[in-house]
């Protein structure tokens, strides 16, 4: 072994970014990079962030810092999936290719790598961080808890969540390739035969750190429902959203251990040379694809739970009811859970179990339906006779309801074995896929957002845009994912990077890649919502921290709640407490010592040295490998025997800041009254202002100052 | 005045004990976790034992004595960490560390004996690359012996904090939890003896 070698492993200058597509995607990582760092170092906010935000444990701020990492990777997924479809927009056709690429303008290998990180990112890194951010923030308020019964253990696993974002960008930032192999790289093509490049190395860890990560915030999430309730909140008194998330939690921790597992036993394949998933000394291909698939398939309902929890949410309180049938709710979602733990195999029909094995499993998805649809059933009942609002959060359930049905539906053909030898691969299943994971998760993270962004920002969201926005969406899945029903059913395979122009698609692909634009357009219209909402907050500032007249705990603190929660946690007597509080009249508060955890920084650090044990093992670099695991022994050794990791907030300090807190939103209540006659902001009148505001920059050279 | 600082110990004392409470829990449930990471090994062991790839089977390869030594030691040792415990329940801090001690010595007889035994395959040319059977073998049973190690790491860590702490409430959990990850990984011990070595004599491949 050379001293370059024992250096720097496998790097070499070829890796570093020299293709126009990784130099484009590192300048630009390093543009934002000095921006915020000019920004941060001009404003003085170094300190602030890190003391903050960056080593916060408050599940709240935690929570925060999942949404924004999850919508900046939802960009970086959906820049991916235009990207697809402008491929098969322009592959499909007889036009030859630009850029070097044979058709379209991407080269086949880039193409694979494109669609694999879009699955990846999307799945992992923006899914999964909106349910995470979405749980951190709501469920301690709903269940009455100041705090989640691990809160070092959160921190980290948000950070590992955050590591693994990083790993999966790193072909970006510093070189090599991504994996070209699918979102679940499939053995025995991800093994180092077949795919001997760093690009499936860099996919292991990346899931691997986050995975990690989930399985810590899921064990996290259990205990805190369980423990952690106010006095009186048995389990049948627990929110629906709570309901959702501990089904869902309980699912992660039941499979992301076999992620693990089949991880590492892929990654030993590669690097040690073992035989477990080649094709070559008695190895087995098929083990992988059902381990990966025992963990696969649950982890998309361990992001749909969440939702229906969302939904449930939202449905009560927009029709100002209780939620009809709760229990069948409940039961509703421990079904779907159950049954989701027993189907995995319906992703390999065709792969040569035999006609018994299969029809077992078809049996079992199509009964997936039943539990989904007594969840349909009680949101319905719920609605009947309600005094229905139609407000953002319920226009996106309304979306969902008609989505989710359309890709439920086309998943009981595909359910159907013999049915699927012909839907196999097809990009049928692809529209199946995103029916489901865009009107069902990504709808109920849209609705959740809405819905409890008054409770989180202390403002409501601007509701003309928030519609706007809605319809893009709508609008564009359809135009979308209709034509993909179309062309899976007449045969189009997936994941190809052109169709021959004698099948005449082309115009169905162009109306897809339309789709995609305007789903874009929704997307950007998100932001300028909550653009036009910060600017136009006095109008909408939520005083009352109820702005919805809502039933369960959260709304009972103000918005945004204090670090704490709760000045005293309230006694639960009733599912819907609030709304019971709010009838029988408010408690006066009483204050009471409060335990709060110290910030604290060791979950960066162990996250950090994981990110480089990860990058270690993808360039075989052995010092750095040995260097980072003992950091993260030490690390968590050191913090796992300090006993000094709580302080007290004394029932005074806690006096004064409810009494500051109060005086902040009698301020913010006048200068709401001032602004109550203003017209809500339209998107016309957003892009005036901005663009007033920018001339106004350039002209007085504000930039100078800055 | 006393009566309102027996109320604030008394609310301290139940903090601590809630907390206890939830890292008992907590742990357990990571238990079940790391057990279904052992499920897959196994599972992938179940499948593979057979594929040995024109090299040597289970039967041809272990050594039952050796195994039995192995499982006689680790049971010995969860044995000795159950009588740590009761001591340190009882807030004896030199026997709690003399008994832990025993288990540490235990311990590492165990890992010497298995890194013997897998220097001896590989020696005699059956590596983890020789088959799906050996690789299975040797990811299982070394996954258990990881765990083993790092057991023996966190012993060593509590054992030395012990020393300088005595048996606070803290150190108490922390030897709580260790003894439960012991025990945890005798009965996995006990599950690998059972299907790996018996299993080689019982079902010859």
């Amino acid at each position: 072994m050379s001293v370059k070698e024992l250096l720097i492993g496998k790097l070499n200058w070829e890796a570093l970014p020299h293709e126009w597509f990784t130099i484009g995607g590192t300048g630009f990582f390093f543009v934002i990079a000095i921006i915020i760092a000019v920004y941060l170092t001009r404003t003085k906010r170094w300190t602030w962030l890190w003391k903050e935000w960056l080593t916060s444990v408050d599940p709240k701020r935690i929570g925060i810092m999942y949404f924004i990492a999850g919508g900046l990777m939802l960009l970086r997924g959906g820049l991916d999936a235009i990207m697809i479809w402008l491929q098969q927009a322009l592959g499909s056709s007889n036009m030859h290719g630009v850029l070097g690429a044979q058709h379209g303008y991407l080269t086949s290998d880039h193409f694979q790598q494109i669609f694999t990180a879009h699955g990846n990112i999307m799945v992992f890194f923006v899914a999964m961080a909106f349910v995470f951010g979405l749980i951190n923030y709501i469920v301690p308020l709903q269940i009455g808890a100041r705090d989640l019964a691990f809160p070092f253990l959160n921190s980290l696993g948000f950070w590992l969540y955050i590591g693994g974002v990083v790993m999966v960008n790193m072909f970006f930032l510093f070189g090599g390739q991504y994996a070209a192999t699918g979102w679940l790289a499939i053995a025995p093509l991800s093994g180092r035969e077949f795919s001997p490049g760093v690009g499936v190395d860099y996919w292991i860890w990346s899931l691997q750190i986050s995975g990690i990560g989930s399985t810590i915030g899921a064990i996290n999430f259990i205990i805190t429902i369980l423990k952690m309730r106010a006095k009186g909140m048995k389990l049948s008194m627990m929110p629906l959203f709570t309901w959702g998330s501990l089904f869902s939690m309980l699912m992660a921790v039941t499979v992301f251990p076999l992620l693990t597992a089949t991880l590492f036993l892929m990654f030993f394949d590669r690097q040690l040379g073992t035989h477990f998933f080649t094709t070559t000394a008695g190895g087995d291909p098929m083990m992988y694809t059902n381990l990966i698939w025992m963990w696969g398939h649950p982890e998309v309902y361990i992001l749909m739970l969440p939702a229906f929890g969302v939904f449930s949410e939202v449905v009560s309180t927009f029709s100002r009811k209780r939620v009809s049938s709760y229990t069948s709710n409940v039961l509703g979602m421990a079904g779907v859970s159950a049954l989701a733990l027993s189907v995995w195999l319906h992703h390999f029909f065709t792969m040569g179990a035999s006609a018994d094995v299969n029809a077992f499993f078809g049996v079992m998805t199509m009964i997936i339906a039943i539990p989904t649809a007594v969840l349909f059933f009680t949101w319905i009942a719920t609605l009947k006779g309600g005094r229905i609002r139609f407000e953002t959060p319920m226009l996106w359930f309304l979306g969902f309801v008609a989505i989710f049905t359309i890709g439920g539906l086309s998943g009981l053909i595909l359910a159907i074995p013999p049915a699927d030898f012909q839907l196999h691969n097809s990009l049928f299943l692809v529209a199946h896929f995103h029916s489901n994971v865009i009107g069902g998760v990504l709808f109920g993270i849209f609705a959740g957002i809405n819905y409890w962004f008054p409770k989180i920002a202390g403002i409501k969201l601007n509701e003309r845009i928030g519609r706007q926005a809605f319809w893009c969406w709508i609008i564009g899945y359809c135009l979308s994912f209709i034509p993909m029903y179309v062309l899976g059913i007449m045969g189009a395979t997936r994941r190809l990077d052109h169709y021959d122009a004698s099948t005449g698609w082309q115009p169905l692909f162009i109306m897809m890649l339309i789709g995609g634009i305007v789903i874009a357009i929704g997307t950007a219209l998100q932001l300028a919502q909550i653009l036009a909402s910060v600017i136009q907050r006095k109008r909408l500032y939520d005083t009352t921290g109820d702005p919805w007249g809502g039933r369960t705990l959260e709304w009972s603190v103000p918005s945004a709640p204090q670090s704490y929660n709760f000045t005293t946690i309230p006694e639960v007597s009733s599912r819907d407490q609030f709304w019971k509080m709010k009838q029988e009249g408010l408690p006066e508060p009483a204050y009471e010592d409060i335990h709060i955890p110290h910030n604290t920084a060791a979950g960066i650090y162990i996250s950090l040295f994981a990110f480089l044990a990860g990058f270690g093992f993808v360039w075989d670099i052995i010092w750095l490998i040995v260097v980072s695991l003992v950091g993260i022994l030490v690390v968590f050794i050191r913090r796992a025997y300090n006993e000094n990791s709580e302080y007290t907030l004394t029932a005074a300090e806690v006096r004064s800041r409810e009494a500051t807190r109060k005086e902040k939103i009698a301020a913010q209540r006048k200068e709401a009254l001032a602004a109550a006659d203003e017209e809500e902001l339209s998107l016309w009148g957003l892009i005036k202002l901005v663009l007033a505001y920018g001339l106004d920059v350039v002209r007085k050279r504000k930039w100078r100052t800055w | 005045m006393s009566e309102v600082v027996e109320a604030e110990l008394g609310h301290l004392e139940h903090h601590e004990e809630e907390a206890n409470d939830r890292t008992l829990f907590g742990f357990w449930v990571y238990l079940m976790t790391d057990l279904l990471m052992f499920s897959v090994l196994f599972a992938c062991y179940a499948v593979l034992h057979g594929n040995i790839n024109g090299g040597e089977s289970g039967r041809q390869l272990f050594e039952m004595p050796l195994a039995l030594a192995e499982t006689l030691i680790l049971l010995t040792s969860s044995f000795t960490c159950g009588i740590g415990m009761f001591m340190a329940r009882q807030g004896k801090k030199t026997q709690t560390l003399f008994w832990f001690a025993i288990t540490f010595i235990l311990g590492l007889a165990f890992l010497t004996f298995e890194v013997r035994e897998f220097a001896k395959f590989i020696g005699e040319g059956h590596s983890l690359h020789g088959s799906a059977f050996l690789s299975s073998f040797f990811v299982l049973v070394g996954t258990h012996g990881l765990h083993i190690t790092s057991g023996l790491l966190w012993m060593g860590t509590t054992m030395a904090y012990t020393v300088r702490r005595g048996l606070t409430t803290h150190i108490v959990r922390k030897l709580s939890l260790l003894s439960l990850f012991w025990h945890f990984l005798d009965i996995v011990w006990i599950f690998i003896f059972t299907i790996v070595y018996l299993g080689a004599v019982a079902w010859p491949s």
